[in-house]
């Protein structure tokens, strides 16, 4: 390894908070831990398959801007000149926004997203745009049009899903930070399987101006980093009210810089969900969840079993719902005013040129949740499945209210099991439902949660994740709790868990 | 309820998506499987539950009438499947015997 070698090495295992200090004090450009990443990109990317979309040239150009900037003794963002990989449902001027659809192949927007703006005004470098399950349907990234993400601790597994890409790139070192969107667990869920942190905010508690909607009801903007800190200072960065989206939460922002920087845990009365264990969990994440929860005990706070009767009726409630928002909110994809139009041939009438371009189009777990929704919606049956599903809705969050009336946060695994193989899950969709288990519950009452590792499974060596889940805009207490983790996890082990991912690229 | 390939055609014909027989024939055993799944909702919802359709409690959302810059006409066009005099150009929308 050269010298050069050594030092770009060195550059993409920092956590975002060092790279800006270091930016900052010009001890390193803003170009050099770009031109780094993108190195490192090329070198690992074949294999991992994160990005989509890279955007090098322009990522350079802005490095530069910050870097001058810096020199001229601008005032900058607490993550300036650090980059980031964005996931490709939000939109970004100049770069194709394709959500993994080959209904989008090459779509270019005519505006950016809020999240995007807020990053661009922070000055932190957009690398590119990361894989997707299409239209972030899937738990696993093979449902992207463009092939799947490769988990980083072993190629033939999941990275998870939706936002495989996002959470691989900063698993694999391509990116410190990236955005992620969560609707049923698609920030946490690969967060857990690839050994990285991600949260997804309280609902409106970022905007979904320029995300491309899934579920309007349940979708969410949120942060994906290697470390809690970094998480919280990108969350601060996109978070806060937005008046392009009427559901956004017009009040302060919580302090989860702060919260992540205390990692103060004691007398915090944290509650361990009974239903979310148990039969259909792997014994890996189960013991590594128990080690964690004696953990969080050892460190203050006080462990109380709580019950959430309803929480086994949410996975059921949730392939209702989303099926009948996404029915609705994919209807745009007509073939007329953007993206893909088939059998256009001057005879055909729209509506069939509208059937003709969905079928090319669409892939066949969008089509099979468009086919749900559409049922779920129809006369006869709208009571008997999207009603009852609505009702359990309120049941969910009754459970939630409730359990937070007698405790600060609850926590649960973030997934069932660890990264599976790819292919192996494809053919059966309730299977592959499944991962998703343990994270849609807050999705449903829009409260806050994340995900942090908590170490590998014994039995496969892949990581697992803890889940934590805060009232609404208590969105901080998830970072006390991620970062006291973290913190005693780390002095356990000796070293960050991604410092045990298997070598690949030059450095190996 | 056994979903038949017939019912999935019909509702692939009100979601606008021409699925192939091939696919009709694959989906409707999957979409069965899916659907006597999720039915389990109705083991728990009472009568007297009032439904979520959203998270928080939303009230109506109030901005001044100001004018706003709209999207580039360019910009959004040079996007679209098919553009004519500044315009989308679109298929015919009424039948033949219209």
């Amino acid at each position: 390894m050269s010298l050069q070698q050594a030092a770009a090495a060195e550059i993409i295992r920092l956590t975002a908070v060092d790279l800006a200090t270091k930016i900052k004090s010009r001890e390193l450009s803003a170009v050099e831990a770009t031109q780094a990443h993108l190195d490192r990109i090329t070198e690992v990317d074949g294999e991992i398959h994160a990005f989509l979309y890279v955007d090098g040239e322009r990522a350079l150009a802005s490095a530069a801007r910050v870097d001058a900037k810096i020199a001229a003794g601008e005032l900058v963002g607490p993550l300036a000149g650090v980059p980031l990989a964005l996931k490709d449902i939000l939109t970004y001027t100049g770069a194709p926004t394709t959500c993994g659809s080959k209904i989008l192949e090459g779509w270019l927007p005519p505006y950016d997203a809020t999240v995007t703006r807020r990053l661009l005004d922070h000055d932190i470098v957009i690398l590119g745009k990361t894989n997707l399950d299409e239209f972030a349907m899937g738990s696993s990234t093979e449902n992207s049009a463009y092939g799947p993400t490769r988990n980083p601790w072993d190629s033939d597994r999941i990275p998870g899903g939706s936002g495989g890409g996002s959470a691989a790139a900063v698993a694999a070192f391509e990116a410190p930070l990236a955005i992620g969107t969560d609707t049923g667990g698609s920030i946490r869920q690969p967060a857990a399987v690839t050994g990285t942190v991600g949260v997804k905010p309280t609902y409106g508690g970022s905007s979904r101006y320029g995300l491309v909607a899934l579920a309007s009801s349940l979708d969410q903007p949120g942060p994906c980093a290697r470390t809690v800190l970094d998480a919280a200072l990108l969350h601060q960065v996109i978070a806060g009210h937005d008046p392009c989206d009427s559901t956004s939460i017009d009040q302060p922002v919580p302090d989860v810089v702060g919260a992540a920087r205390s990692a103060d845990i004691a007398g915090m009365k944290v509650g361990v969900v009974s239903e979310l264990g148990g039969e259909g969990y792997a014994p890996g994440v189960e013991q590594r969840f128990h080690e964690a929860v004696e953990l969080l005990a050892s460190l203050g706070a006080e462990i109380i079993e709580v019950s959430c009767p309803h929480f086994v009726y949410a996975l059921p409630a949730y392939y209702l719902i989303l099926p009948a928002e996404c029915s609705s909110n994919l209807a745009k994809f007509d073939g007329m005013r953007f993206g893909l139009r088939v059998g256009d041939d001057g005879v055909a009438s729209a509506e069939q040129v509208m059937a003709a371009t969905r079928e090319a189009g669409f892939g066949a777990e969008v089509k099979r949740r468009i086919i749900i929704g559409t049922y779920a919606l129809s006369s006869g049956y709208y009571e008997a499945y999207y009603g009852q599903a609505q009702k359990v809705r309120t049941l969910i969050s009754r459970d939630f209210d409730k359990a937070f009336s007698d405790v600060d946060v609850l926590i649960s695994p973030s997934t069932p099991i660890t990264a599976f193989k790819i292919g192996e899950k494809v053919d059966d969709p309730l299977a592959m439902y499944m991962n998703d288990l343990c994270t849609i519950p807050s999705n449903l009452a829009g409260n806050a949660s994340a995900s942090f590792p908590v170490g590998l499974a014994p039995e496969d060596g892949l990581p697992v994740g803890l889940q934590v889940m805060a009232p609404p805009l208590a969105d901080h207490r998830l970072y006390r709790v991620g970062a006291a983790l973290e913190a005693a996890l780390e002095s356990a082990w000796g070293a960050p868990l991604l410092d045990r991912l298997p070598e690949r690229g030059a450095a190996r | 309820m056994a979903l038949t390939a017939e019912d999935v055609a019909g509702l692939a014909r009100l979601a606008r998506i021409e699925l192939t027989k091939a696919e009709l024939e694959v989906l409707a055993p999957q979409l069965d499987v899916i659907l006597e799944s999720v039915a389990r909702v109705s083991e728990v919802a009472a009568q007297d539950i009032p439904p979520t359709s959203h998270a928080l409690p939303l009230t109506n959302v109030f901005r001044e009438d100001e004018l706003w810059l709209s999207l580039p006409r360019e910009q959004v066009l040079a996007s679209a499947p098919a553009a004519e005099q500044m315009r989308f150009r679109v298929p015919r929308i009424l039948g033949e015997e219209a």
